[in-house]
């Protein structure tokens, strides 16, 4: 059984050099970003996710919507379990990756087979998976030959399909995402984006964050709105969507 | 992609439990958990050092060369200060640099294990002893190119390698069990105090004068109690190494010394592993 469970779950980070002294003893709430709270001359902390308690179950394709600074990341980051909330309690149960940076662990020198290796132990699959997977990953990319080359002499297109390639041959349970992964030239577009679909319809749990309304409306069946780090509304897309966005 | 990839993934369970996010438990769920990951930390600890000396013809054996070059610099110039001869003096101080490069390096770097990982540490949810076990790693294959120079070394000057050297390998792992408290304890505080990287590699400096590393314990002036080394633990880690390479057992108190500290120093680090692991992210 694969679910989330976050109880009043709270994220407070320190920050250790504290900026000007006129914040000092004062609570400010502001536009953009958290609340900001000096606990003391030296200690100054950002809350980033206040009290908030959400359960996701099988089969949820949650949007996440906020502005700048609502605390999108940071509960990303809860769900993949980077982060232990301050206060609360966050359960994961089931196996969860997380396409936020898709590039890490890839080295620009080696080759193009080896960077597939390479990216795909740094989200932790199995030599075995690896190479059970390798093939169709190099004929993913469409890079043919070039995969035999040093990852650096690659454009920017062509070292992002290897990534991207790499990245979705995944079957987690719970996936997480910071914007719709798209990329390449027209043609790897439309490929790319198949795969996605296929990516997410195989995950129990998806958790997107956007701005795009049309990809919300689309992928997800339930829309968490973040505001100051607390959750503003949790409903289903045509609730919450005309919301946010407006009703245009 | 069909269903037998989705066969191809075994169930794993990551299960995060945040009502026991601090314990002694969860250091060692997380210490577990790292071994059972070795593959990623050795891959990528031996991308680390493969990254260094691409496109090198040498490629890493360029450290056995600037060992060698070292050695015999400082061995001609210490040697002569210290009148010693050379046949003796040039195999010590070659096992006796070498050992300490190991261990003056993994403790300096494991300072930085933690903030040199934070793009790993802040994107994927990966067990915190990985990057030591990584660390480790990376510095035990310098340590296996640096170690060729010894037999070398021995054969110049004539010398022979006695079966004593065997003992260096359960030295090695005391060394080893030794260092990873140390690193695990140093990762953690040097996230939470940036300062303290400085001060270790001071430290660490200077222990470098203090522990006979490069000066021969009997060369000591009659006036200065042997208690000067004896009370020191790097000394007594060096010489489970050094000792055996040079043919001679180290003595008891030695292996004493260094189970003692492994002993004391995880237990140690498994209560304050477990108290502050989750708060590392946060520290980053």
């Amino acid at each position: 059984m694969t679910f989330i469970q976050l109880q009043n779950v709270s994220v407070e980070f320190p920050v250790f050099n504290p900026p000007s002294r006129s914040l000092k003893n004062r609570v400010l709430s502001i536009a953009t970003g958290g609340k900001i709270e000096r606990k003391s001359d030296r200690l100054v902390i950002v809350s980033s996710l206040d009290d908030v308690s959400l359960t996701l179950r099988e089969g949820d394709r949650v949007g996440l919507v906020g502005h700048n600074g609502s605390g999108k990341t940071t509960l990303l980051q809860v769900l993949s379990g980077i982060y232990s909330p301050t206060r609360g309690e966050a359960i994961i149960n089931g196996t969860c990756t997380s396409l936020i940076n898709i590039s890490l662990g890839i080295d620009p020198d080696v080759t193009g087979y080896e960077n597939i290796r390479l990216r795909a132990a740094m989200m932790g699959m199995s030599p075995r998976e690896i190479s059970a997977k390798l093939e169709e990953i190099a004929e993913f990319t469409g890079l043919g030959d070039f995969l035999d080359m040093p990852f650096r002499i690659y454009s920017s297109g062509m070292q992002l399909r290897l990534a991207f390639a790499t990245s979705t041959a995944v079957r987690p349970e719970i996936l997480i995402m910071d914007e719709w992964l798209s990329t390449g030239d027209e043609d790897f577009r439309e490929r790319a984006n198949q795969r996605m679909t296929e990516l997410v319809d195989s995950t129990k749990i998806l958790v997107l964050a956007s701005y795009e309304r049309n990809l919300l409306t689309n992928n997800c069946n339930r829309v968490i709105w973040l505001d100051h780090g607390k959750v503003r509304m949790d409903s289903s897309p045509e609730e919450v969507l005309p919301a946010y966005f407006g009703s245009a | 992609m069909t269903s037998e990839a989705i066969s191809l993934n075994p169930p794993r369970s990551e299960t995060i439990r945040a009502m026991n996010k601090s314990g002694v438990r969860v250091a060692l769920a997380d210490i577990i958990e790292s071994f059972s990951k070795w593959r990623v930390a050795f891959i990528f600890g031996w991308q680390d050092i493969a990254q260094r000396y691409r496109r090198s013809r040498l490629g890493a054996f360029w450290l056995t060369l600037s060992m060698l070059v070292f050695i015999g610099a400082i061995g001609s110039v210490f040697g002569a200060l210290f009148r010693a001869s050379m046949a003796e003096f040039l195999p010590y101080l070659c096992a006796s640099i070498i050992t300490w490069n190991f261990l003056s390096t993994t403790l300096n770097e494991g300072c930085n294990t933690f903030v040199g990982s934070q793009g790993i540490i802040l994107q994927v949810r990966m067990p915190l002893f990985m990057h030591v076990i990584r660390m480790m790693w990376r510095n035990m294959i310098i340590l296996a190119h640096n170690i060729i120079i010894f037999p070398l070394v021995v054969l110049v000057v004539g010398g022979s390698i006695e079966w004593t050297a065997i003992l260096a390998v359960p030295g090695l792992v005391l060394l080893c069990l030794n260092l990873s408290w140390m690193s695990l304890g140093f990762a953690l505080i040097c996230t939470r105090f940036r300062d303290m990287t400085q001060v270790v590699a001071n430290l660490l400096q200077v222990m470098f004068y203090f522990t006979p590393v490069m000066w021969m314990t009997k060369t000591l002036p009659d006036h200065v109690s042997s208690l000067m080394y004896q009370l020191n633990p790097l000394y007594h880690l060096i010489q489970l190494i050094r000792a055996p390479l040079l043919g001679q057992n180290p003595d008891a108190l030695s292996w004493i010394v260094a189970l003692g500290t492994a002993v004391a120093g995880w237990a140690w680090a498994l209560v304050f592993f477990g108290k502050y692991r989750w708060r590392v992210a946060y520290w980053i």
